[in-house]
């Protein structure tokens, strides 16, 4: 056992937990999107869940942070509040924000997070990158939105998690980035029919049934 | 080879290398002259084969024996291709840009006749009474020679050339060594890596060294992804034994039975030249299994990336030697910790590994005696762009930007203004005239707001436009962005569309201090190395050539008339010939039409900027001019 201060509260956690782990627990929130309870390696990929740790001269990704004895955790510096308002604008920006349209409206992972940021969901000093509905992929199925994807990844855990040969993975590079299938197209072969956890976990409804719950899309 | 088992390791390589200095000389008859062509991938860019066919056709005309002795790269690519021919009676002379007709003239007079063509020649290699030597001229007297001491001078293909002058002495020193010694010699060296972020060596194998693990892997690094950087390329192409003996120390030092040469598939020449050495030193006992009869495998591998800037990132460079997509992870656990497989592992760039042999043999102390406390030993550059004399250079540390720039490369070419320089490829910064004088180390460069990288060093004369270069290298690092990351995928393709927009008269107010307050907050946020640098081009221009953005934003001018939209050209009735119709012929959207008097003039419609009719003009009207901002350039109708 270790104990811990987070936001002037002490903590109990077990070693070699993560800090964004303990304090979820903990009923403690800190803004996250890539990292999922229970997960043995975060991505670190969203870089929303900073916090700043006593000793540290900048704000670190809690979901990789390892807790140790005595550490003392401030999950709402300016410092942290400004880099995670940074990077949920830029999130926003490449976002299509066309929520009465969205499946995910009222349960959306970014309006909860604009709420609790305390931003708006437009972005004003940015441009919007976020591109056309563009739905198509590789599944014969499945339909995704690139416009809506934040790229979490949460998907591709959740296949590899359910399917013995993940189905789902990145592909491009850069701004073009998106999430891909990989597989055989015929509807037959495809082990994937009965699970849909990808669909489930995706906090912004950029994938779902073909036609089906991708709204006007 | 038959060796026999009760023979020391020391005993076996002088046994190899008299060996090889027997065959050499049984091949190379010493009364032949010799002609040492330099045929790495940037020779070979140049036409050395077309100049070694030339050559070989000029003997068999003229009926003369010569040795042709294919080696790699001297490092002076201006000079490219670049031939040191060794005539018995003469120095050895080093001659510039051999094409094939010089070739066939140099059999005739140099080799058939004793004339050495002076007008041919760069300089002897050794002093003497009739020719300039090298040591008269600063690119090469002010440069110092560790790692490239044998590159150019050697056939990479042969062992032979390596083991007759001394190579793998080095690791046989080590053989005999506790680990722990090894690492704390090169602690003591002070070495630190040339891969970019300069971390002490010594330290990164001592972790190594000490951590749990039985099965441990060394990586050299040899992705080499910056634009216009080739040192690594060239210590492979050049000299790849030399790599491959600091390979094995760093295996032996650190406890590892694997290793692997991680080179991008776009270096065919390299990855085929250190494939070869590889089988060689295999075939020779100095790699494989029990090497030397120690009692130390080493299995080296070659791995082909395929070129993406980020796998150089040693953690992504691991995800993709896994056949993983090449994804940066988060650091810590370190690859020494947790690697390739979760092994420990070593990664080390090509130079850093192939400095390694000197310091063994010549020890710690003596290389402490080159280069500054903090950074010693030498730094290989690739100097690029507006210089006189381009290519790789070798120096000691602490050598200021200013020697290195203007004695060594010799200036900036055509009488034209120094502007800039950027070093530490995309990831770098671009520094002024003002530090010129910054020494080149890895901490000074990074207090100037700049740093090491890998070495790649862009020289920039009055006619760059730095908010064009800022625009250049961030389409390269957000191109090259793995996409993991939010701050990378798209806080840089925010940075490159302002910057667009800046270069293309669209810029507001306000655009300087967003890309400053974004360009911070990547630099902060970003998972890896590429997004915390990313930024640093725009950074390092806005603060000190901030004038420059203003000018684009708020005149819609760009001081240095390079970017098209800003700029346009037209053409001075005064000067311009009457009836001269050069630049009509020339321009590919036939925009030029002639107007009052026979005079020329340009239909700013139609113009598309790309400065033909300034070639084309005869310089003795020089009768075309650029402007910017654009509505400078007075309209003139065209006649219906
Ligand atoms: C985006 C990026 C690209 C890199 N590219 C290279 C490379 O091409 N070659 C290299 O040796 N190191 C590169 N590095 C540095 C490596 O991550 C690592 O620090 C280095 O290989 C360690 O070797 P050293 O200690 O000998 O310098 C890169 C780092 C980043 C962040």
């Amino acid at each position: 056992m270790v104990r811990l201060t987070v936001d002037e509260k002490e903590i109990e956690a077990e070693e070699g937990q993560n800090l964004l782990q303990v304090c979820l627990e903990n009923g403690i929130t800190v803004p996250h999107l890539c990292f999922l309870e229970g997960m043995e390696n975060s991505p670190a990929s969203c870089r929303l869940c900073f916090v700043e740790i006593e000793g540290m001269d900048c704000p670190v990704p809690s979901c990789q942070t390892v807790v140790h004895d005595g550490m003392v955790v401030n999950t709402q510096s300016p410092a942290v509040r400004h880099l995670q308002r940074s990077a949920l604008q830029l999130l926003l920006s490449a976002h299509r924000v066309d929520c009465s349209d969205c499946p995910a409206n009222k349960r959306c992972a970014l309006q909860q997070l604009a709420k609790l940021l305390g931003i708006p969901l437009k972005v004003k000093h940015l441009e919007s990158l976020a591109g056309e509905v563009d739905t198509r992929m590789g599944h014969p199925l499945l339909a995704y939105d690139a416009g809506r994807c934040v790229l979490c990844g949460r998907c591709l855990y959740a296949c590899a998690k359910h399917q013995e040969h993940p189905l789902l993975t990145f592909v491009r590079r850069g701004f073009s980035t998106r999430v891909d299938f990989k597989g055989k197209t015929d509807p037959a072969e495809l082990p994937c029919l009965a699970c849909l956890a990808c669909v489930e976990i995706c906090p912004v409804s950029a994938l779902g049934f073909a036609g089906k719950t991708l709204g006007a899309a | 080879m038959n060796f026999h088992p009760e023979k020391l390791p020391q005993e076996r390589l002088a046994a190899l290398a008299e060996d090889a200095k027997r065959r050499l000389a049984a091949k190379r008859r010493a009364d032949l002259p010799r002609i040492i062509i330099g045929m790495a991938t940037c020779g070979l860019a140049a036409g050395a084969s077309e100049t070694r066919a030339a050559f070989e056709q000029a003997l068999a005309e003229q009926n003369l024996e010569a040795l042709i002795i294919p080696v790699g790269c001297l490092g002076h690519c201006y000079a490219e291709p670049l031939v040191v021919i060794e005539n018995p009676g003469f120095p050895p002379i080093a001659y510039h840009s051999v094409t094939p007709g010089k070739a066939k003239a140099l059999v005739k007079s140099f080799l058939a006749e004793g004339d050495p063509l002076f007008e041919y020649v760069l300089a002897a290699l050794e002093e003497n009474d009739l020719l300039p030597s090298i040591a008269d001229f600063p690119r090469f007297y002010l440069e110092q020679r560790v790692v490239m001491e044998k590159c150019g001078s050697i056939d990479p293909a042969d062992l032979k050339e390596y083991l007759s002058r001394g190579g793998y002495a080095g690791l046989v020193r080590v053989l005999g060594l506790p680990p722990g010694e090894i690492v704390g010699v090169l602690s003591e060296s002070g070495l630190r890596g040339r891969g970019g972020a300069g971390f002490p060596t010594g330290a990164k194998w001592e972790l190594a060294r000490k951590v749990e693990g039985s099965k441990k892997t060394v990586i050299c690094n040899a992705d080499e992804g910056d634009p216009g950087a080739y040192m690594d390329r060239t210590l492979l192409e050049s000299n790849p034994h030399q790599l491959l003996e600091g390979l094995a120390i760093c295996a032996y030092s650190v406890g590892a039975a694997d290793a692997v040469v991680y080179v991008r598939a776009e270096y065919p020449l390299a990855v085929k030249t250190i494939s070869r050495a590889i089988a060689q030193a295999e075939q020779a006992n100095l790699l494989g299994k029990g090497i030397l009869g120690a009692n130390f495998d080493l299995e080296v591998k070659v791995f082909q990336g395929s070129g993406a800037f980020v796998c150089g990132e040693e953690t992504a460079l691991i995800e993709s030697l896994e056949g993983k997509r090449g994804m940066p992870r988060f650091r810590p656990p370190y690859p020494v910790e947790h690697g390739l497989w979760g092994r420990p592992t070593v990664i080390n760039n090509v130079k850093t590994l192939s400095t390694v042999p000197a310091i063994i043999e010549k020890g710690a102390q003596w290389f402490r005696t080159i280069g500054t406390p903090n950074s010693p030993g030498t730094a290989i550059f690739s100097v690029v762009g507006n210089v006189t004399r381009p290519g790789l250079v070798e120096i000691p540390m602490g050598t200021t930007l200013r020697t290195l720039i203007f004695e060594i490369c010799g200036g900036i070419p055509r009488q034209k203004q120094f502007k800039a320089v950027q070093i530490g490829g995309p990831s770098g910064g671009c520094l002024p005239e003002s530090l010129l004088d910054t020494p080149v180390d890895f901490d000074s460069l990074t207090r100037a707001g700049a740093m090491m990288g890998s070495g790649g060093l862009v020289v920039m004369d009055e006619e760059s436009c730095m908010v064009n270069v800022a625009r250049y290298f961030l389409d390269f690092t957000q191109n090259e962005s793995c996409g993991k990351c939010t701050f990378c995928r798209i806080g840089t393709r925010h940075l490159l569309n302002i910057l667009d927009r800046i270069t293309k008269g669209e810029g507001r107010e306000g655009d300087l201090e967003l890309l400053e307050t974004l360009g911070r907050d990547i630099k902060e946020g970003a998972l890896c190395g590429l997004g915390k640098t990313a930024p640093n081009p725009i950074l390092t221009s806005l603060k000190y050539f901030r004038s420059e953005y203003e000018a684009h934003i708020r005149e819609k001018r760009c001081p240095s008339m390079m970017c098209r939209a800003l700029t346009a050209y037209y053409i001075d009735p005064d000067k311009c010939a009457r009836g001269c119709e050069a630049c009509v012929g020339c321009c590919p959207v036939d925009a030029i039409f002639t107007a009052k008097g026979r005079k020329k003039a340009i239909d700013q419609g139609l113009c598309v900027k790309c400065g033909e009719c300034v070639v084309s003009c005869p310089p003795e009207y020089d009768a075309v001019k650029r402007v910017s901002p654009a509505h400078l350039a007075p309209v003139v109708e065209r006649p219906k």
